[in-house]
Protein backbone atom coordinates (compact mmCIF):
# COMPACT_ATOMS: atom_id res chain seq x y z
CA UNK A 1 0.00 0.00 0.00
CA UNK A 2 2.77 2.40 0.91
CA UNK A 3 4.63 1.55 -2.26
CA UNK A 4 1.51 2.03 -4.35
CA UNK A 5 0.99 5.50 -2.90
CA UNK A 6 4.64 6.34 -3.42
CA UNK A 7 4.61 5.06 -7.01
CA UNK A 8 1.55 7.06 -7.99
CA UNK A 9 2.81 10.22 -6.29
CA UNK A 10 6.28 9.84 -7.78
CA UNK A 11 4.87 9.43 -11.27
CA UNK A 12 2.78 12.58 -10.81
CA UNK A 13 5.78 14.50 -9.44
CA UNK A 14 8.12 13.49 -12.24
CA UNK A 15 5.56 14.01 -15.00
CA UNK A 16 4.86 17.48 -13.65
CA UNK A 17 8.56 18.24 -13.39
CA UNK A 18 9.22 17.25 -16.99
CA UNK A 19 6.18 19.26 -17.98
CA UNK A 20 7.66 22.34 -16.30
CA UNK A 21 10.95 21.90 -18.08
CA UNK A 22 9.80 21.07 -21.62
CA UNK A 23 6.47 22.80 -22.20
CA UNK A 24 6.56 25.75 -24.57
CA UNK A 25 3.56 27.54 -23.16
CA UNK A 26 4.35 29.12 -19.77
CA UNK A 27 0.78 28.51 -18.58
CA UNK A 28 1.17 24.79 -19.22
CA UNK A 29 4.45 24.89 -17.29
CA UNK A 30 2.69 26.54 -14.35
CA UNK A 31 -0.07 23.94 -14.35
CA UNK A 32 2.52 21.15 -14.49
CA UNK A 33 4.14 22.79 -11.48
CA UNK A 34 0.80 22.47 -9.67
CA UNK A 35 0.81 18.72 -10.42
CA UNK A 36 4.32 18.40 -9.02
CA UNK A 37 3.45 20.32 -5.87
CA UNK A 38 0.34 18.22 -5.25
CA UNK A 39 2.37 15.05 -5.72
CA UNK A 40 4.89 16.27 -3.16
CA UNK A 41 2.00 17.05 -0.80
CA UNK A 42 0.78 13.46 -1.20
CA UNK A 43 4.27 12.26 -0.30
CA UNK A 44 4.17 14.45 2.81
CA UNK A 45 0.84 12.95 3.87
CA UNK A 46 2.22 9.45 3.28
CA UNK A 47 5.02 10.25 5.72
CA UNK A 48 2.66 11.69 8.29
CA UNK A 49 3.82 15.28 7.90
CA UNK A 50 0.25 16.48 7.80
CA UNK A 51 0.86 20.11 8.66
CA UNK A 52 3.49 20.48 5.96
CA UNK A 53 1.19 18.88 3.42
CA UNK A 54 -1.42 21.52 4.18
CA UNK A 55 1.19 24.28 4.01
CA UNK A 56 2.46 22.87 0.72
CA UNK A 57 -0.98 22.99 -0.87
CA UNK A 58 -1.93 26.38 0.55
CA UNK A 59 1.33 28.28 0.11
CA UNK A 60 2.78 26.62 -2.98
CA UNK A 61 -0.19 25.50 -5.04
CA UNK A 62 -2.34 28.32 -3.74
CA UNK A 63 -0.21 31.42 -3.47
CA UNK A 64 3.01 30.89 -5.41
CA UNK A 65 1.49 29.33 -8.53
CA UNK A 66 -1.17 32.05 -8.64
CA UNK A 67 1.65 34.60 -8.46
CA UNK A 68 3.37 32.85 -11.38
CA UNK A 69 0.15 32.86 -13.37
CA UNK A 70 -0.41 36.54 -12.63
CA UNK A 71 3.00 37.45 -13.99
CA UNK A 72 2.58 35.16 -17.02
CA UNK A 73 -0.75 36.75 -17.85
CA UNK A 74 0.67 40.22 -17.27
CA UNK A 75 3.55 39.63 -19.66
CA UNK A 76 1.36 38.01 -22.32
CA UNK A 77 0.50 34.36 -22.76
CA UNK A 78 1.07 34.26 -26.49
CA UNK A 79 4.83 34.57 -26.34
CA UNK A 80 5.63 30.87 -26.41
CA UNK A 81 9.16 29.88 -25.59
CA UNK A 82 11.11 28.91 -28.67
CA UNK A 83 12.68 25.60 -27.76
CA UNK A 84 14.08 24.78 -31.19
CA UNK A 85 16.66 27.48 -31.59
CA UNK A 86 19.83 27.08 -29.64
CA UNK A 87 19.83 29.60 -26.76
CA UNK A 88 23.47 30.35 -26.14
CA UNK A 89 26.02 28.27 -27.95
CA UNK A 90 26.22 24.90 -26.29
CA UNK A 91 23.92 25.84 -23.46
CA UNK A 92 21.38 23.08 -23.97
CA UNK A 93 23.93 20.24 -24.28
CA UNK A 94 25.62 21.67 -21.21
CA UNK A 95 22.28 21.62 -19.42
CA UNK A 96 21.64 18.00 -20.40
CA UNK A 97 25.16 17.07 -19.34
CA UNK A 98 24.87 18.87 -16.01
CA UNK A 99 21.47 17.35 -15.30
CA UNK A 100 22.54 13.81 -16.18
CA UNK A 101 25.85 14.05 -14.33
CA UNK A 102 24.25 15.48 -11.22
CA UNK A 103 21.39 13.00 -11.31
CA UNK A 104 23.74 10.09 -11.90
CA UNK A 105 26.03 11.17 -9.09
CA UNK A 106 23.17 11.60 -6.62
CA UNK A 107 21.61 8.28 -7.60
CA UNK A 108 25.00 6.60 -7.26
CA UNK A 109 25.45 8.05 -3.78
CA UNK A 110 22.05 6.80 -2.71
CA UNK A 111 22.49 3.37 -4.26
CA UNK A 112 25.97 2.71 -2.92
CA UNK A 113 25.15 3.76 0.63
CA UNK A 114 21.92 2.10 1.53
CA UNK A 115 19.88 3.96 4.09
CA UNK A 116 17.01 1.83 5.20
CA UNK A 117 14.91 1.40 8.24
CA UNK A 118 11.40 1.47 9.51
CA UNK A 119 9.94 4.90 10.08
CA UNK A 120 10.01 5.78 13.71
CA UNK A 121 7.79 8.80 13.85
CA UNK A 122 4.10 8.30 14.20
CA UNK A 123 1.68 11.13 14.11
CA UNK A 124 2.17 11.40 17.86
CA UNK A 125 5.30 11.47 19.93
CA UNK A 126 5.70 9.86 23.33
CA UNK A 127 3.95 12.73 25.08
CA UNK A 128 0.92 12.27 22.88
CA UNK A 129 1.26 15.60 21.07
CA UNK A 130 0.19 15.60 17.44
CA UNK A 131 2.10 16.82 14.43
CA UNK A 132 1.10 20.48 14.55
CA UNK A 133 1.75 20.74 18.28
CA UNK A 134 5.20 19.29 17.92
CA UNK A 135 6.12 21.61 15.05
CA UNK A 136 4.77 24.64 16.87
CA UNK A 137 6.59 23.81 20.08
CA UNK A 138 9.88 23.29 18.28
CA UNK A 139 9.38 26.37 16.11
CA UNK A 140 8.75 28.75 18.99
CA UNK A 141 11.33 27.40 21.39
CA UNK A 142 14.38 25.91 19.78
CA UNK A 143 14.20 27.62 16.41
CA UNK A 144 12.83 30.94 17.59
CA UNK A 145 15.77 32.95 16.28
CA UNK A 146 15.47 31.40 12.82
CA UNK A 147 11.75 32.06 12.93
CA UNK A 148 12.27 35.76 13.69
CA UNK A 149 15.00 36.02 11.05
CA UNK A 150 12.61 34.51 8.50
CA UNK A 151 9.95 37.06 9.39
CA UNK A 152 12.46 39.89 8.91
CA UNK A 153 13.47 38.36 5.57
CA UNK A 154 9.85 38.19 4.45
CA UNK A 155 9.36 41.86 5.28
CA UNK A 156 12.50 42.74 3.33
CA UNK A 157 11.28 40.65 0.38
CA UNK A 158 7.88 42.37 0.38
CA UNK A 159 9.45 45.83 0.49
CA UNK A 160 11.94 44.88 -2.20
CA UNK A 161 9.26 43.48 -4.48
CA UNK A 162 7.17 46.63 -4.09
CA UNK A 163 10.14 48.90 -4.76
CA UNK A 164 11.19 46.87 -7.81
CA UNK A 165 7.75 46.64 -9.35
CA UNK A 166 6.82 50.24 -8.65
CA UNK A 167 6.53 52.34 -11.77
CA UNK A 168 8.52 55.54 -11.52
CA UNK A 169 6.61 58.61 -12.45
CA UNK A 170 9.19 60.21 -14.75
CA UNK A 171 9.61 57.09 -16.82
CA UNK A 172 5.91 56.62 -17.14
CA UNK A 173 5.72 59.14 -19.95
CA UNK A 174 8.25 57.23 -22.04
CA UNK A 175 6.46 53.97 -21.60
CA UNK A 176 3.30 54.98 -23.42
CA UNK A 177 4.25 53.28 -26.61
CA UNK A 178 1.79 51.95 -29.17
CA UNK A 179 0.49 48.48 -28.45
CA UNK A 180 1.63 47.15 -31.81
CA UNK A 181 5.15 47.64 -30.61
CA UNK A 182 4.73 44.73 -28.19
CA UNK A 183 4.50 42.10 -30.89
CA UNK A 184 7.75 43.11 -32.48
CA UNK A 185 10.07 41.07 -30.34
CA UNK A 186 9.57 37.43 -31.19
CA UNK A 187 12.24 36.23 -28.81
CA UNK A 188 14.86 35.51 -31.45
CA UNK A 189 18.35 35.91 -30.13
CA UNK A 190 19.55 37.98 -33.07
CA UNK A 191 18.26 41.41 -32.05
CA UNK A 192 19.69 41.26 -28.57
CA UNK A 193 20.91 44.82 -28.39
CA UNK A 194 17.98 46.53 -30.05
CA UNK A 195 15.82 47.35 -27.03
CA UNK A 196 18.79 48.81 -25.18
CA UNK A 197 19.46 51.42 -27.76
CA UNK A 198 15.84 52.32 -27.91
CA UNK A 199 15.64 53.26 -24.25
CA UNK A 200 19.14 54.54 -23.77
CA UNK B 1 9.61 1.24 4.44
CA UNK B 2 12.80 2.11 2.71
CA UNK B 3 14.21 5.59 2.62
CA UNK B 4 16.01 5.13 -0.67
CA UNK B 5 13.03 5.67 -2.90
CA UNK B 6 12.46 9.16 -1.54
CA UNK B 7 16.11 10.06 -1.92
CA UNK B 8 16.13 8.78 -5.50
CA UNK B 9 13.00 10.73 -6.32
CA UNK B 10 14.55 13.82 -4.77
CA UNK B 11 17.74 13.34 -6.79
CA UNK B 12 15.86 13.01 -10.08
CA UNK B 13 13.63 16.00 -9.29
CA UNK B 14 16.68 18.07 -8.37
CA UNK B 15 18.42 17.17 -11.65
CA UNK B 16 15.34 18.01 -13.71
CA UNK B 17 15.24 21.37 -11.95
CA UNK B 18 18.91 22.03 -12.67
CA UNK B 19 18.35 21.21 -16.34
CA UNK B 20 15.44 23.66 -16.40
CA UNK B 21 17.44 26.44 -14.78
CA UNK B 22 20.23 26.11 -17.34
CA UNK B 23 18.25 25.36 -20.49
CA UNK B 24 15.17 27.56 -20.26
CA UNK B 25 15.33 31.10 -21.55
CA UNK B 26 12.01 32.29 -20.20
CA UNK B 27 12.64 34.03 -16.89
CA UNK B 28 9.41 32.76 -15.33
CA UNK B 29 10.23 29.18 -16.36
CA UNK B 30 13.64 29.47 -14.70
CA UNK B 31 11.95 30.52 -11.45
CA UNK B 32 9.60 27.53 -11.74
CA UNK B 33 12.60 25.21 -12.16
CA UNK B 34 14.07 26.68 -8.97
CA UNK B 35 10.84 25.70 -7.25
CA UNK B 36 11.43 22.12 -8.44
CA UNK B 37 14.87 22.15 -6.83
CA UNK B 38 13.49 23.44 -3.53
CA UNK B 39 10.79 20.77 -3.56
CA UNK B 40 13.41 18.07 -4.05
CA UNK B 41 15.14 19.38 -0.93
CA UNK B 42 11.84 19.29 0.96
CA UNK B 43 11.23 15.66 -0.05
CA UNK B 44 14.62 14.71 1.37
CA UNK B 45 14.06 16.65 4.59
CA UNK B 46 10.69 15.02 5.20
CA UNK B 47 12.02 11.56 4.37
CA UNK B 48 14.88 11.86 6.87
CA UNK B 49 12.54 13.38 9.42
CA UNK B 50 10.15 10.45 9.12
CA UNK B 51 12.90 7.87 9.39
CA UNK B 52 14.72 9.52 12.24
CA UNK B 53 11.67 10.45 14.23
CA UNK B 54 13.01 13.98 14.57
CA UNK B 55 10.39 16.60 13.95
CA UNK B 56 13.09 19.22 13.27
CA UNK B 57 13.23 18.16 9.64
CA UNK B 58 9.66 19.30 9.19
CA UNK B 59 10.50 22.65 10.78
CA UNK B 60 13.37 23.07 8.34
CA UNK B 61 11.06 22.23 5.43
CA UNK B 62 8.72 24.91 6.71
CA UNK B 63 11.57 27.42 6.60
CA UNK B 64 12.43 26.30 3.07
CA UNK B 65 8.84 26.97 1.98
CA UNK B 66 8.92 30.43 3.54
CA UNK B 67 12.20 31.30 1.85
CA UNK B 68 10.82 29.99 -1.45
CA UNK B 69 7.85 32.31 -1.15
CA UNK B 70 10.12 35.31 -0.55
CA UNK B 71 12.38 34.26 -3.43
CA UNK B 72 9.49 33.96 -5.85
CA UNK B 73 8.16 37.39 -4.89
CA UNK B 74 11.47 39.15 -5.47
CA UNK B 75 12.29 37.05 -8.53
CA UNK B 76 9.02 37.82 -10.28
CA UNK B 77 9.47 41.51 -9.48
CA UNK B 78 12.89 41.36 -11.14
CA UNK B 79 11.35 39.64 -14.18
CA UNK B 80 8.76 42.41 -14.36
CA UNK B 81 11.45 45.08 -14.29
CA UNK B 82 13.42 43.27 -17.02
CA UNK B 83 10.28 43.07 -19.13
CA UNK B 84 9.53 46.75 -18.57
CA UNK B 85 13.00 47.80 -19.66
CA UNK B 86 13.51 45.43 -22.58
CA UNK B 87 10.03 44.28 -23.68
CA UNK B 88 11.25 40.71 -23.35
CA UNK B 89 11.86 38.19 -20.58
CA UNK B 90 14.39 36.25 -22.59
CA UNK B 91 17.24 35.84 -20.14
CA UNK B 92 19.82 35.39 -22.91
CA UNK B 93 19.30 38.98 -23.91
CA UNK B 94 20.23 40.22 -20.46
CA UNK B 95 23.94 40.36 -21.14
CA UNK B 96 24.99 43.82 -20.05
CA UNK B 97 27.74 42.37 -17.87
CA UNK B 98 29.22 40.26 -20.65
CA UNK B 99 32.93 40.93 -20.86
Amino acid sequence: MEYAVFAVAAIIVLAGAFGVVVSRNPVHAALSLVATLFGVAVLFVAQEAHFLAAVQVIVYAGAIVVLFLFVIMLLGVDRADDLDTEPLIGQRPAAVLAGLALGGALVAVVVTSTVTGAPRSGAEDSAGADNVTQIGRLLFTEHLFAFEATSVLLVIAVVGAVVLARRRRIEEIDREEPVTDLGRDDGSAGDADEPVEEHA
Amino acid sequence: MLLNQFLLLGAVLFSVGVYGVIARRNGVAVLMSIELILNAVNINLIAFSAMDGAIAGQVFALFVIAIAAAEVGVGLAIVLVIYRNRRSIDLDEVDLMRG
